[in-house]
């Protein structure tokens, strides 16, 4: 396991942030709280500090609307400087959908997401393929394993540059990848253009994690499936494994 | 000084004028007499429908004891109640489309949390023309486009609906929107101004010059004039109702509030005057006061503007302080603009002149209504009397088809004359009202707040509600062809349908709500459709119990090249007692050898080919007698349902409608790629002596269940007995293809892969 350190005991305490838009904070919120059955607190835009906080979600929605550009105002809210300060002492950040986008506009994770191909939302079950489970956020999961995980995006497409894609594949920062029906990451499975099928990447040091389906969706049977319950479970193994 | 034609071009009619001029004892002022314009159309005042619309029941009573409110509410147990309403926007929808839904999205979610109530569903019921035509795609696609924008945004989930697809439609489209919220039964939120002396509260976007006059366009015909009525249609902000949605619901926890309305059509007149009217006070405000987008607009405009995103509250005196700062926590705008008084006026000021004082009760409750002239259409007698036995029926040939042979089929015309039984259930899959909707629901977020158990493909949506077992099952449904044919069964069908979906998830059908879309009132036999739709609607809703408890009527629904179908739809909330014990449409994926029961309630001995699609399609025809309704078979089979459900009797559930059996069959193998080979024995159906009326036919009170063993088998048998509904055995699930025959004869087949293929297609390859 790489680079991670949980400040406090070995029950993590988690934070969902809420900008004005957000619209999935409520059911992260719901995860933590009542599936995984951890402490869990909202932290308003305009808060500047996350003390006392292990993980902090940036839950999916539209911040400020995202009427300039998929997370372009909510990088400069209050406490995103808290975020900022929160991962460079190795604190877990979890970005989801808009989250993602978020944390890309800040340069927390490298490159940027743009309109879906078929320039249209997409809201569907899609296969991924998880990539690497020696994260904090997948370790739970077996490498190569397929999981059925919702996405809902209209701007999903994953995006960088040549030199950040060779380094993403070189360190192993691609996490999940989408797959058509036979676990195959070509094209016929790519559901928004995304370069070389990324739905999902780490920092460099494997503490903040930013991924365009929502695993938040898909955390309980009754939903349709219990797959991305393990996103929110390795987190908290992680913590529980590192102060044993 | 008000001139003649000034009253005309404001909707108002002689004697209309002469009821103002009588109850001022003066003239009015401009912005008084924009105001009467206004709460006086259809689309406010139900002036035409409202002597009809106390045919139900719930609708007179609550009419006559003051109570009609935003939405209504059903308990949900003990604790909780759900809320929930279906309105319109189809005018604004045919000249601007994308905004035109939007905001349609946008006013039905606030009528739902001005009660207090969290939204956590929304739904829609579509109707265009044929998409061959260039303006009905590109109204296709941003009526879809409108409504995703906005409740994707919002963060409320689009979690089913309905699409149909006739050239009655053409360049007047239908938009229905259907929210639905929960609230603690406790905290209902009143729309009455109660306490002299309370400030008025105006919160949320500032006002600007769009929609002028919104509700006075809805209450004329589209014409080609329309196009330049594009500036009364309203400009949407999901955002900024995401904000209002959390800062009033955060805001009526304070308990500071002591009513609340959201200004949708007629903006702040409608809420002023009716708010006031429901409490019997009156409402003095400032249009100065009122937080504008552009200074110089005159209190006429201010009055009238149906700018979205806005509310009004009355705040308990000395509070007003603390309700504000909650909207301006969420970055709302929200400014005092007037008080309570005890006068029952409305009195409008401007920067301290007073501009407009008139009693809230005449531009409310004293409406003028009309009793309007009924004339049964002469087109109804010869369509009846149509001879459905004279069309040749399809051809035992070529009953298998391949992907390629399909294709080619729909490539050109059908035959009528030598149409195999295989290419008409594939022309039915293509039809468009019949296809597969994933290019529409797709584009919706149907998931959002995790609660959807259920998702769009489903005969209902199923919700979970958090902190309960119990669930909710939602359905908007209405099919306007048996509207046209018969204007009283077609709204009966639209009823006992929706009953049967809900019921086929597991869901007891408790209560409905209904959008009433028509041509022009004023033409008698306009009239005289509404008022037949309306009397089959109460009637069916009494039979099954289920009370009409919120509504919208949008008449005017025609243009120069005719008027539309008359259409009801209709959105009905069931209860899961255990949102565990439900059922799905499709076969078990699994199923291999699971028993497939056909349930029919009652014979319809006309073979309900009568306004099928399968007549539309193969024959290009919209005649005959549609099919008949017994609202007493109708229960029968719904109690029948809910009790094997609840028992977890059942594997798969579908019910029989729009292309017939054959093509319930073939939705329920696409859903799981599960094939089925049906063989149906005559005997069984002697009323339905015509193949293509067994395979394709809508005869009502029908549903096709599995079940996985004998023993299963004979406990529905045992029930259905006991129910009075009949069983019959006709086939099992297993194998690649849907198989077909009746008797020794094969009928169709072909492989499910393939029937999914041509449904999937369908819409994608006429957008493209």
């Amino acid at each position: 396991m790489i680079g991670v350190t949980i400040n406090t005991g070995r029950n993590p305490r988690f934070a969902v942030l809420r900008f004005p838009g957000s619209n999935c904070d409520q059911d992260a919120y719901h995860v933590v709280k009542d599936v995984i059955g951890r402490e869990v607190e909202y932290v308003w835009h305009q808060d500047t500090s996350l003390k006392g906080f292990d993980v902090i979600i940036l839950p999916g929605g539209f911040s400020y609307g995202d009427y300039l550009r998929t997370g372009a105002v909510a990088r400069f809210a209050p406490i995103m400087e808290a975020v900022r300060k929160h991962a460079d002492q190795g604190g877990l950040v979890i970005g989801i959908c808009n989250g993602f986008q978020v944390l890309c506009e800040a340069h927390l994770l490298p490159g940027a997401l743009i309109r879906n191909s078929g320039c249209k939302f997409l809201c569907k079950y899609v296969p991924l393929r998880v990539e690497n489970n020696e994260t904090p956020f997948t370790s739970r999961y077996t490498q190569g394993q397929t999981i059925h995980i919702p996405i809902a995006h209209g701007e999903g497409r994953y995006v960088c540059d040549e030199t950040t894609l060779q380094s993403l594949e070189n360190n192993k920062q691609i996490l999940f990848r989408y797959t058509d029906s036979d676990g195959n990451a070509n094209e016929a499975g790519n559901p928004n253009g995304s370069i070389v099928n990324i739905a999902g990447i780490a920092n460099s040091t494997f503490n903040i994690m930013g991924m365009m389906p929502h695993p938040e969706r898909a955390s309980e049977k009754i939903l349709g499936s219990a797959d991305g319950r393990e996103v929110f479970e390795s987190i908290v193994c992680s913590a529980e494994r590192i102060f044993k | 000084m008000i001139e003649p034609h000034m009253v005309r071009e404001m909707g108002l009619n002689e004697t209309e004028y002469q009821k103002i001029l009588d109850t001022l004892g003066r003239e009015p002022t401009i912005t008084e007499l924009g105001m009467y314009a206004v709460m006086w159309s259809e689309h406010c005042g139900y002036k035409y429908s409202r002597p009809v619309l106390s045919l139900f029941k719930n609708y007179k009573e609550a009419q006559e004891q003051g109570s009609l409110e935003n939405a209504g509410v059903v308990a949900l147990d003990e604790t909780y109640g759900i809320v929930f309403k279906v309105e319109s926007h189809n005018h604004p929808s045919a000249v601007e489309p994308f905004q035109g839904a939007a905001t349609g999205v946008g006013g039905i979610l606030r009528d739902i949390f001005t009660m207090g109530a969290r939204p956590i569903a929304l739904l829609n019921s579509l109707r265009f023309g044929p998409l061959e035509d260039t303006r009905n795609r590109y109204l296709f696609e941003h009526i879809v486009a409108g409504i995703s924008h906005y409740g994707n945004c919002v963060g409320v989930p689009t979690v089913a609906g309905e699409i149909y697809f006739n050239k009655c439609y053409s360049g007047n489209p239908l938009v229905n929107a259907m929210a639905v919220g929960i609230v603690e039964l406790k905290n209902i939120a009143s729309a009455a101004a109660q306490g002299i002396g309370n400030p008025v509260v105006y919160v949320g976007s500032a006002t600007g010059k769009d929609g002028i006059h919104g509700a006075t366009f809805a209450s004329v015909e589209l014409g080609p004039d329309s196009e330049s009525k594009r500036p009364n249609v309203q400009m949407g902000d999901p955002f900024l109702e995401k904000l209002l949605i959390e800062a009033t619901l955060e805001a009526l926890e304070t308990g500071f509030v002591v009513g609340i309305q959201d200004m949708g059509a007629a903006g702040l007149t409608c809420s002023t005057c009716e708010t006031a009217a429901k409490g019997g006070k009156g409402m003095e405000i400032d249009v100065r006061k009122v937080p504008l987008r552009e200074s110089d607009m005159t209190p006429y405009e201010i009055m009238l503007s149906e700018s979205q995103e806005r509310m009004l509250c009355i705040v308990q005196k000395g509070k007003e302080q603390a309700v504000i700062e909650v909207f301006r926590k969420w970055g709302l705008s929200a400014a005092v603009i007037g008080l309570v008084t005890d006068d029952g006026l409305v009195r409008v000021k401007d920067n301290g002149v007073v501009v407009a004082e008139v009693p809230a009760k005449s531009l409310t409750d004293e409406c003028p209504t009309y009793h309007l002239q009924t004339e049964e259409p002469e087109y109804i007698k010869a369509l009846h009397a149509f001879d459905l036995s004279s069309l040749p029926e399809p051809v035992t040939t070529h009953f298998e088809l391949s992907l390629i042979e399909a294709n080619e089929l729909l490539t050109s015309e059908a035959s009528t004359t030598s149409i195999s039984y295989a290419e008409a259930l594939i022309r039915l899959l293509d039809s468009p009202s019949i296809a597969s909707k994933d290019w529409v629901t797709v584009q919706y977020d149907s998931m959002v707040q995790t609660q959807t158990v259920a998702l769009p493909g489903s005969d209902a949506a199923v919700l979970r509600i958090r902190g309960t077992k119990r669930g909710i099952a939602l359905k908007l449904d209405g099919n306007g062809r048996y509207g046209y044919l018969d204007p009283y069964v077609g709204g009966q069908i639209a009823v006992v349908e929706a009953a049967r979906n809900v019921a086929c998830v597991g869901a007891k059908p408790v209560a409905v709500t209904d959008c009433l879309n028509f041509a022009n009132p004023e033409k008698p036999t306009g009239f005289w459709q509404f008022r037949r739709s309306v009397e089959g609607l109460a009637s069916a809703t009494e039979a099954f119990n289920t009370p009409v408890i919120s509504g919208n009527v949008s008449f005017y629904n025609e243009t120069p090249e005719g008027a539309i179908f008359p259409t009801p739809t209709i959105g009905i909330l069931g209860i899961l007692d255990d949102v565990n014990r439900r059922c799905q449409a499709g076969f078990r994926e699994d199923g291999e050898g699971d028993t497939i029961v056909l349930l029919t309630a009652y014979r319809d001995h006309t073979g309900g080919l009568g306004g099928s699609e399968y007549l539309s399609v193969v024959h290009n025809l919209e005649t005959g007698v549609p099919p008949r309704v017994h609202l007493e078979g109708e229960k029968n089979l719904v109690g029948l349902l809910l009790e094997c459900i609840g028992d977890s009797l059942f594997a798969s559930s579908h019910d029989v409608s729009d292309g017939g059996l054959a093509i319930c069959l073939a939705e329920s193998a696409m859903i799981s790629n599960q094939g089925a080979a049906i063989l149906l024995n005559r005997n069984d159906f002697p009323e339905l002596a015509q193949p293509s009326s067994l395979l394709f036919g809508e005869a009502q009170g029908r549903a096709v269940v599995t079940v996985r063993t004998e023993k299963q088998l004979s406990k529905l048998k045992e029930r259905a007995l006991a129910f009075g509904v009949e069983t019959a055995w006709i086939g099992t699930v297993g194998g690649e293809n849907l198989r077909i025959s009746i008797g020794p004869d094969i009928l169709t087949d072909i492989p499910v892969s393939v029937l999914k293929e041509i449904s999937t297609r369908s819409i994608p390859r006429r957008m493209e």
